[in-house]
Parts: C-alpha cells; sequence; structure tokens
C-alpha cells in the first residue's frame, strides 16, 4: 500500500464518514519497503494539489520517516526546464535515511526535468509501501490488517 | 451466456482456481483489454491521472492503464487503485506484480476514500455482481446505492466514470443506471454490438462541473458509428399551459373526471362560459 493511497483511504463504516477524525488512517506496526518505479512528473503536477500536506506530515511521524517541510511544494518547484539542470534540494528531506538503495535515474524529458524535490516526493508517495501492519481508524478504531502489501477493507456485517 | 453471479458470491465463486483460469485464458484476456481500451477512449484522459478500478480482478485492466501513450494507452501511464472481493484474485495480481496498489473491498460497502480523490474511474464486468445480495440484511438496490454514493463522492468535480457491465435483462440495466443517476451522477449507457450475443454495455457517469460536455452526449459527440437514443422525457414548457379556472382548464379536468368514471355534467354552450361584469 502506497502512502499516495494512504493520503486518500478513510475509514469504510457509514458512521465514521461525517467524522474528520477518519482521515488519515494510522499505520500501527507497519512494515515498510521501497519499490522502484518511474518518475512520473506529469502526474506529480496533477496530484500535488489535491494532497494533504499536513497529514501526510502525520503519517510520515508516525512512520519514523524524516519529517517533511511544514509546507507542500510549490508546483513550480518540481521541474525544471532542460537546459539548467539545478540541484535544489529540499530541506528536512533526506531520501538516503529511508532505508533503500540510490535514486532512480531521473527521466530525461525534452521540455522539463524533475528536481530533486520532485524524485523526493516520487520517493515518498509512490515508492514508499506498507508491507505488513494496519491501519486504525482514528474515529472508531477499527483495525484493518495489511497483508503482503495488501488492505482488507472488508467490512463484517454488523459494522457496515 | 453463463451466470456466474447466478451461482456464487463473488468471493467464493473466484477461488484459486476459478482466478487463475479467468487471468489466463487468452480469450479473457483479449475481451477485457478490448473493453478497456473502449473504457479509456469514452474518459478521454489528456494526462497522466489517479484512477480508481473497481472490481480490479487479477488487474488485467490495470495493467492497461500503467502502460505509456506509445502503447495505447491515453495520457498514459496513470496511476490507479484498485479494488476487488476476491482475494484469490487479487492473489494473482500480485504474482504478475502489477503496478498499481491493491486493497480488498466490497464495492456494494461503498468506496473508503476522502472526496474528490479520483479524477476517473473505470469498471470492468464488475457491477453486475452488485445486483445480487447474500444476506437478508442487504439488497441490490441497497448495495447499488452505496457504491455510486461512494463513487460520487470519491470523484472529483469534471471527472468520468465508465463502467462496464453485464445486465441480465432490461430490468436490470435500469437499476444500476437509475441507481447511478440517484447518487447524482449524469448517467447514460453505451452500447456496443447492441442485438447480438457479444452485447457489451458501457455505463458512462459523469460528475457535474468541469470544463468537459455534461453527459453522454457529450461523450460520445465525434465518435463514428454512434446512435443517439435520448428518452428523457422533455419538461413541457408550461406557461403556456392552461390558467386555472379557464375554459380549456376546465375542460381538461371534466375530461379527467370522465376517464375517472365519474358523473359529468354535459358541455354545452354554457360550459366554462366567462361571467361578465353585471355593471
Amino acid at each position: 500500500m502506497k502512502l499516495l493511497t494512504l493520503n486518500f483511504l478513510t475509514c469504510a463504516r457509514k458512521t465514521c464518514k461525517s467524522a474528520p477524525s477518519s482521515f488519515p488512517l494510522h499505520p500501527r506496526e507497519a512494515e515498510l519497503e521501497v519499490v522502484q518505479a518511474d518518475v512520473n512528473l506529469a502526474f506529480l503536477k496533477n496530484i500535488l494539489p489535491r494532497l494533504m500536506w499536513g497529514e501526510l506530515r502525520t503519517i510520515t511521524g508516525e512512520l519514523g520517516l524524516p519529517t517533511l517541510p511544514d509546507t507542500a511544494p510549490e508546483r513550480s518547484a518540481l521541474f525544471t526546464a532542460a537546459a539548467a539542470v539545478s540541484e535544489t534540494t529540499t530541506p528536512g528531506v533526506d531520501p538516503e535515511a529511508i532505508d533503500a538503495p540510490e535514486h532512480p535515474a531521473p527521466v530525461e524529458e525534452p521540455e522539463e526535468t524533475p528536481t530533486q524535490t520532485a524524485i523526493d516526493l516520487h520517493r515518498i508517495l509512490l515508492e514508499t509501501c506498507i508491507k505488513e501492519g494496519k491501519l486504525v481508524c482514528g474515529n472508531c478504531g477499527h483495525e484493518y490488517a495489511v497483508k503482503e502489501g495488501v488492505a482488507n477493507f472488508l467490512l463484517p456485517g454488523h459494522l457496515v | 451466456m453463463s451466470r456466474p453471479e447466478d451461482t456464487l458470491p463473488p468471493d467464493l465463486f473466484y477461488n484459486d482456481t476459478e482466478s487463475r483460469k479467468y487471468t489466463t485464458s487468452s480469450r479473457i484476456q483479449k475481451i477485457q483489454s478490448d473493453m478497456t481500451h473502449r473504457a479509456l477512449a469514452l474518459l478521454q484522459l489528456r494526462s497522466p491521472s489517479l484512477i480508481l478500478d473497481v472490481g480490479c480482478g487479477s488487474g488485467l485492466s490495470g495493467e492497461i492503464l500503467s502502460n505509456d501513450a506509445e502503447e495505447g494507452t491515453p495520457g498514459g501511464p496513470h496511476v490507479w487503485i484498485g479494488f476487488d472481493i476476491s482475494a484469490s484474485m487479487l492473489g494473482v495480481a500480485l504474482e504478475k506484480e502489477v503496478e498499481g496498489d491493491l486493497f480488498l473491498a466490497d464495492a456494494g460497502q461503498g468506496v473508503p476514500f476522502r472526496p474528490g480523490t479520483f479524477d476517473a474511474a473505470i469498471s470492468i464486468s464488475a457491477v453486475q455482481w452488485l445486483c445480487n445480495a447474500e444476506t437478508s440484511e442487504e439488497s441490490p438496490a441497497g448495495r447499488l446505492s452505496r457504491f455510486f454514493n461512494g463513487l460520487y463522492a470519491s470523484l472529483r468535480r469534471g471527472g468520468r466514470a465508465v463502467c462496464q457491465f453485464y445486465p441480465k435483462n432490461d430490468l436490470q440495466k435500469k437499476m444500476v443506471s437509475s441507481a447511478a443517476v440517484k447518487a447524482g451522477f449524469g448517467a447514460g449507457l453505451l452500447e456496443d454490438d447492441m442485438g447480438t450475443k457479444n452485447a457489451k454495455t458501457y455505463l458512462v457517469l459523469t460528475v457535474g462541473g468541469g470544463e468537459m460536455d455534461g453527459d453522454i452526449t457529450g461523450v460520445v459527440r465525434g465518435m463514428d458509428g454512434v446512435d443517439v437514443h435520448d428518452d428523457r422525457r422533455r419538461i413541457k414548457n408550461r406557461k403556456g399551459e392552461d390558467k386555472k379556472g379557464s375554459k380549456a382548464w376546465i375542460m381538461r379536468k371534466k375530461e379527467q373526471m370522465e376517464s375517472k368514471g365519474k358523473v359529468v355534467k354535459t358541455n354545452s354552450k354554457y360550459t366554462g362560459r366567462k361571467r361578465r361584469i353585471a355593471f
């Protein structure tokens, strides 16, 4: 389960729908893994305004990942024109701290190149996955088990 | 046509053997891939988007979503999140190492995402399973409405959803589309190979707002070989209708009463005649 998905998932119970604390689900006893994927700059630009940055920070904090900057990066900070590839790094995000091999090579696009900020964001959202553990609703306390990266959101009849 | 949904609930029907059979059959692969491409054409995505795959199964449709634009996926590669009720199917998807995120959930219990999450949603051969209820506590209509309400909320404004399904009869077709309309979608049915054994029904759903054309008639505009049958009732222009108390109104009411079998006075030259002012 990618952290991107976790930034959108809420509790499946009907009674939790109206409660603000049903989002985000809190990971417990989580075992993380990093799955390599290609950087998709256009997707990152698309998804950035929809992210709940505060909740993402809470989740990364709970998972023991390095703290993210206070505010979400600007859309313009994600890419540079191919002519001037600058070495912009986000303060605070240290991708090496995640136990993983080196960065994937930045995708060479004709007009835009992802910056370090984009690569870090990509690493957090799309490459960091919860492999085992559980997700706990902040409102009702229901635990959703995660096994082999697949969360179980089936509710027993009395909870539907 | 075989109807597996009449035999067993989906989580039991798609066990390990059945899931493997489904995923390795080249015939089913071909049909699923054709239908996914058709659904993608209806979604008209232009840039990499976040897509929900309802009833993703073993990821046959998801694999196509993660393809590049060069490999035939418009606007790709997309990032997708899929759920299915069958653990065996998801197991097959895990073995295939599909790129999307998977989780186990029942669409009839709702869609557990916060509002405005997805750009689009796709569902290939899944919605007909919602027309069956396995316990006495739930009903097909209830399951459908829970699903469509959840789906409507989780799509962003201007988003679209395409659900391909196999309706058993016209009644089921109507039940599904009216549940979608009740949830707030602009809904329309697109049928390929109508009247043949290979008929495929696509429910095209649009969420209001955004820059796109309102409903299915806007979606299929410019597509080849599509006939539009608009069965929506036009709201009559009420302005020109009879004023209460006028002669035409009285005549209509008398006709109505007569058709109900009530005793109505016969019409004469005095019926509904205007009374002149005495002075």
